[in-house]
């Protein structure tokens, strides 16, 4: 077999270039005159293992440091603090920024590696804010060792805060919240709720604690009370025992990144945590869309049926889901009917809001948005950044920041 | 219609692909196991450089006689061009989307000129 080395715009792997790699994504971006309005993203990511060295620098346990800046030394071969998950995301190399944005230089000064990088794809393809967000920690919620979960969460959150948050106003965050552990989620959103691009927190679906239980409610009345959303953001766990009959990645990944999302959303729902907290914004991120209208339709004909084992609910679940917010990626796109539908449903015009997850294999463009025949203008400009805007309090009004090259 | 130079033969070993820019379009030209294929670089999918990515053969699955699995392997008769942006994979030979064959990249005709090639641009 014949494999080519990297071929982008002639640039050897020491060269590799975001900006290059994404030069039709600035394309698209001039000729669909996005600079006309604000494109905000509500699920990008960066590679926060790349910036460990600064991030263990925050741990508070002496001994935990220790042992964390020893696990990351090169020499550290067999010592792993963080859990991993097992899968190839890039395609067994089909996917070559994978490999190669490790590789990619930006200039040495005064930002952050991590902020130019992030700007840098910003930029290339017409955003002007975007929600930033962990990689491997994703992974977190399923970590043995609670403890871990919530130090090495804590030390993260202070690292964005510091040295990205507090100075790029065009990245914000929704901070991890430790799920396992309940009363150390209080904390944070105590913690962390006045920090500078703050705009939310998030929780890591891959885990297993019922969003119901009581212990949580605290947070949820927090939240709800600082105005601040409340996310959920899927993954994949090929570990878990139901999706360990899968055998290609593939299915894997189909599957994992709304199985979480959707155990959770039940358990929202038929708990009745909407009537609890009227007020208390709720988005879900990175299950794509066409589960929504399943979860609809499944739960208004059960409940129809079965209303005494929902007695909190004052109306179907689907009118519960109709207030709640959706990132659009990874939008599915092979049948425009059924995207059509699904947005008619989910009141796109207002409750669906335009995310990437840039630089990951299965990111989507503006123009997945733009391009959509079925959608005004006004919506399209609210799903790219409107909605959120006005969800995270962003005040854009009409502001650019993207320099599109 | 617009002959567009794309490299001197020489200079373009079996292989090798050049991406060719004219008047604002993007052609990417293979030279793959003795001829010449182009297509337009602009992937079907979210319009990345489809042309750039990397080669890979066609992966299929081996079954026994019984239809039971036995393995995979790659088909060293077809090849494909991946699009590095999200991963659609290309027919070398034919342009068209692996995954949907209905689907498939507008092609150019390649000429030679003594020791240059050309792609008609149109």
């Amino acid at each position: 077999m014949e494999v080519q080395p990297n071929d982008f715009r002639r640039m050897s792997e020491e060269e590799f270039d975001t900006t290059k790699l994404l030069a039709h994504a600035s394309r698209q971006a001039r000729e669909r005159g996005y600079e006309k309005f604000p494109i905000v993203d509500v699920d990008s990511h960066h590679y926060e293992t790349e910036s460990m060295s600064e991030i263990l620098e925050y741990l508070d346990d002496p001994v935990l440091k220790q042992v964390a800046l020893a696990s990351f030394k090169p020499n550290a071969k067999n010592a792993r603090l963080m859990n991993t998950m097992v899968g190839y995301q890039d395609m067994g190399g089909r996917i070559p920024r994978y490999g190669l944005r490790s590789l990619e230089k930006a200039p040495a000064g005064k930002e952050l590696r991590d902020t130019t990088l992030t700007k840098r794809w910003m930029d290339a393809v017409g955003v002007d804010v975007a929600v930033l967000f962990p990689t491997p920690m994703l992974a977190l919620g399923v970590h043995p060792q609670v403890e871990i979960e919530i130090a090495l969460s804590r030390a993260y959150n202070r690292w964005l805060c510091e040295r990205v948050l507090a100075h790029e106003p065009r990245l914000v965050s929704m901070l991890y919240l430790p799920f396992n552990d309940p009363d150390a989620t209080y904390e944070f959103v105590k913690e962390f709720s006045d920090k500078k691009g703050v705009v939310g927190f998030l929780i890591t679906s891959t885990r297993y604690r019922p969003v119901h239980a009581n212990q949580y409610m605290k947070t949820y009345a927090l939240l709800e009370e600082m105005g601040l959303p409340i996310a959920f953001h899927g993954s994949y766990h090929w570990h878990d025992q139901a999706q360990g009959m899968l055998n290609r990645f593939i299915s894997v990944h189909a599957l994992g990144f709304v199985w979480y999302n959707m155990i959770h959303l039940a358990n929202w729902i038929i708990n009745g945590i909407p009537e609890r907290f009227p007020k208390l914004k709720v988005m879900w991120l990175e299950s794509g869309l066409a589960w929504i209208p399943f979860m609809m339709q499944r739960f208004d004909n059960e409940y129809m049926m079965r209303t005494s084992e929902a007695p909190a609910l004052k109306k179907l679940p689907s009118d519960y889901m109709r207030d709640m917010f959706w990132a659009s990626q990874p939008m599915e796109v092979t049948d425009m009917g059924l995207l059509e539908q699904t947005m008619r449903v989910i009141k796109a015009e207002t409750q669906l809001v335009y995310s990437s997850d840039y630089p990951h294999w299965d990111f989507d463009l503006p123009s997945t948005i733009y391009d959509l025949p079925f959608l005004s203008d006004a919506a399209k400009r609210n799903i790219l950044g409107g909605n959120a805007d006005k969800l995270f309090k962003l005040n854009l009004t009409g502001k650019k920041l993207a320099n599109v090259p | 219609m617009p002959e567009v130079f794309v490299e001197k033969l020489s200079n373009f070993a079996d292989g090798d692909r050049r991406i060719v820019f004219h008047d604002g379009l993007e052609i990417g030209v293979f030279h793959w196991k003795g001829s010449f294929f182009a297509y337009q670089n602009l992937c079907l999918h979210q319009g990345g450089p489809c042309c750039e990515g990397v080669i890979m053969n066609k992966v299929e699955d081996v079954l026994g006689p019984d239809k039971t699995w036995r393995g995979q392997r790659f088909d060293e008769n077809e090849a494909h061009f991946i699009c590095p942006w999200h991963g659609y994979e290309y027919d070398i030979k034919t342009g068209e989307c692996v995954g949907n064959r209905s689907l498939r990249l507008k092609s150019y005709q390649t000429i030679r000129r003594g020791e240059d090639l050309y792609v008609v641009a149109g």
